[in-house]
């Protein structure tokens, strides 16, 4: 069994009237949504509307003015809850440490936190990055891979933390069309391997309605809708609609 | 500003708190210690050595007019010790290093490989701050040691050589041995390693704070080196105050 096939049963994230400003602008604007565990949940909205922000709160890089987040019933915020669920946040940039080859950044959890020997700790990567598809790249720097490969690396960089939730911000921005079929595809792969809860944050409708389970639609800091693709896709407001069927207009 | 000095302050207690973590970092201090030891000493020789000769060659020719040949050696080795060899070295030093910190932590910030490390509960003074502070405290005394030595050299051979002086060698370092006291020696030592927790704190702490893209991590460079130039000035004046005898 490969190192991402440990168990890594999903857990239930609830968020309940999250709010946040900056500099008296207001952000989110009491933000509600559950995530129930094993599923991947997409959470799509224009830019500027407040995904980005909403992820880091999940993961702890921001506090929020008001409102809850909670896990398995648990709030987060506390070190002992922060301790007890295994959290990973695959960043849009990918945020390898550029310092570092590929396999020291896929590694650097378990080397930092000295959970395994070094030697085991090499399996592991290479194992992973076998996973990813990105087998033979240990070596490598980041400067020297594609941006798909950086993403791939940065989930790869995930799962060694045998994640029970991973947060995707953006997944698929800057990448090809292909590329963004491989990320997509390798998230519904790790699904079906390790039950982890998935939540996606992305402007991209081709990803969220191929690979989501339900779909949460945030406009200007605040959830408008949440449901099945199929019912997202059917919800009657004209901003939700606009997103979704946004095209150009071109004469003949 | 205050709000600044207050989190440098802030930031050093914190590495402080983080020290039983050294150990475990003891492969980043050393590679930090080679860096700041690799990229410094050569300027560092050739600085004092051009420093120790200016001092003699300013003062030396007038001491000597006035039948004060003796007190050349003296002048020269104290003023080095106690005063230019830590000053000069940890100016330099915060031009090398602290600019380096602050834009390696800074633009890892920017990047989000700071916010990458928290997700992976990380801690960042750990990670990239403790190992900095521990080479650059070790680091900079012991280029100073060495500066003292070579600036000591440089002021003997330019005193023997120049026209007005004439003093040998042994004379110069024996009029000196007759002034300095490893006393000044230690001092000197001892500013120079709290001028490297200063140089460490300011430039990690703009390093941590940087916002915006490459312009801010300029502007974290800048004011890392300006403010650690700043801060050295006015605490040379309280450790000198402080350490007179």
């Amino acid at each position: 069994m490969n190192a991402s096939n440990h168990n890594s049963s999903g857990v239930s994230l609830v968020v309940r009237g999250l709010r946040k400003n900056f500099d008296g602008q207001e952000v989110l604007k009491g933000v509600d949504f559950e995530v129930r565990p094993g599923e991947i949940f997409v959470i799509m909205g224009p830019s500027g509307s407040g995904k980005s922000v909403l992820l880091k709160h999940l993961i702890g890089l921001e506090e929020p003015d008001a409102g809850e987040i909670l896990i398995n019933g648990e709030t987060v915020g506390s070190p002992e809850v922060a301790a007890k669920y295994r959290m990973a946040l695959v960043f849009q940039s990918g945020a390898l440490l550029n310092s570092l080859t590929v396999g020291e950044n896929v590694g650097l959890y378990l080397t930092e936190h000295r959970l395994k020997p070094p030697a085991e700790i090499e399996k592991v990567v290479a194992e992973i990055l076998e996973d990813v598809g990105l087998k033979d790249t240990a070596d490598k720097m980041p400067n020297e891979l594609s941006g798909g490969m950086k993403k791939r690396v940065a989930i790869a960089r995930a799962l060694v933390i045998e994640p029970q939730l991973i947060l995707y911000d953006e997944p698929t921005s800057e990448l090809d069309p292909l590329s963004s079929v491989v990320i997509g595809n390798e998230i519904l792969d790790l699904k079906r391997r390790t039950h982890v809860t998935s939540l996606i944050v992305s402007h991209d409708r081709d990803l969220a309605f191929g690979v989501a389970d339900r779909i949460a639609v945030i406009v200007e800091g605040k959830i408008v809708t949440v449901g099945t693709p199929e019912e997202v896709k059917q919800f009657n407001d004209p901003l939700v609609q606009r997103f979704l069927h946004a095209d150009f207009k071109r004469e003949n | 500003m205050f709000e600044s000095i207050g989190e440098v302050v802030l930031l050093f207690w914190r590495t402080l708190l983080a020290l039983p973590q050294a150990w475990r970092q003891r492969q980043k201090v050393f590679e930090q210690f080679f860096e700041i030891g690799n990229a410094s000493l050569l300027m560092v020789c050739i600085l004092s050595f051009f420093i120790g000769g200016v001092i003699a060659l300013n003062f030396g020719p007038s001491l000597v007019e006035h039948s004060l040949t003796n007190a050349v050696g003296g002048l020269v080795g104290l003023a080095i010790a106690k005063e230019l060899a830590p000053v000069m070295m940890a100016i330099l030093i915060a031009g090398r290093i602290g600019s380096a910190m602050a834009a390696e932590i800074g633009s890892m910030r920017v990047y989000q490989e700071i916010d990458a490390l928290r997700t992976m509960n990380i801690n960042p003074i750990h990670y990239l701050v403790l190992p900095r502070m521990l080479a650059i405290a070790v680091a900079l005394p012991m280029l100073v040691v060495s500066s003292i030595l070579i600036g000591w050299f440089g002021g003997a051979m330019v005193a023997d050589m120049n026209n007005h002086m004439e003093i040998p060698f042994n004379v110069f370092f024996s009029d000196l041995k007759n002034i300095v006291v490893l006393k000044d020696v230690c001092n000197g030592v001892f500013k120079s390693f709290c001028f490297a927790l200063i140089i460490g704190a300011v430039s990690c702490h703009q390093g941590l704070t940087t916002i915006g893209g490459p312009r801010g991590i300029g502007r974290s460079v800048t004011k890392a080196v300006v403010n650690s130039i700043a801060c050295i000035v006015i605490f040379d004046y309280i450790l000198t105050r402080l350490l007179l005898r």
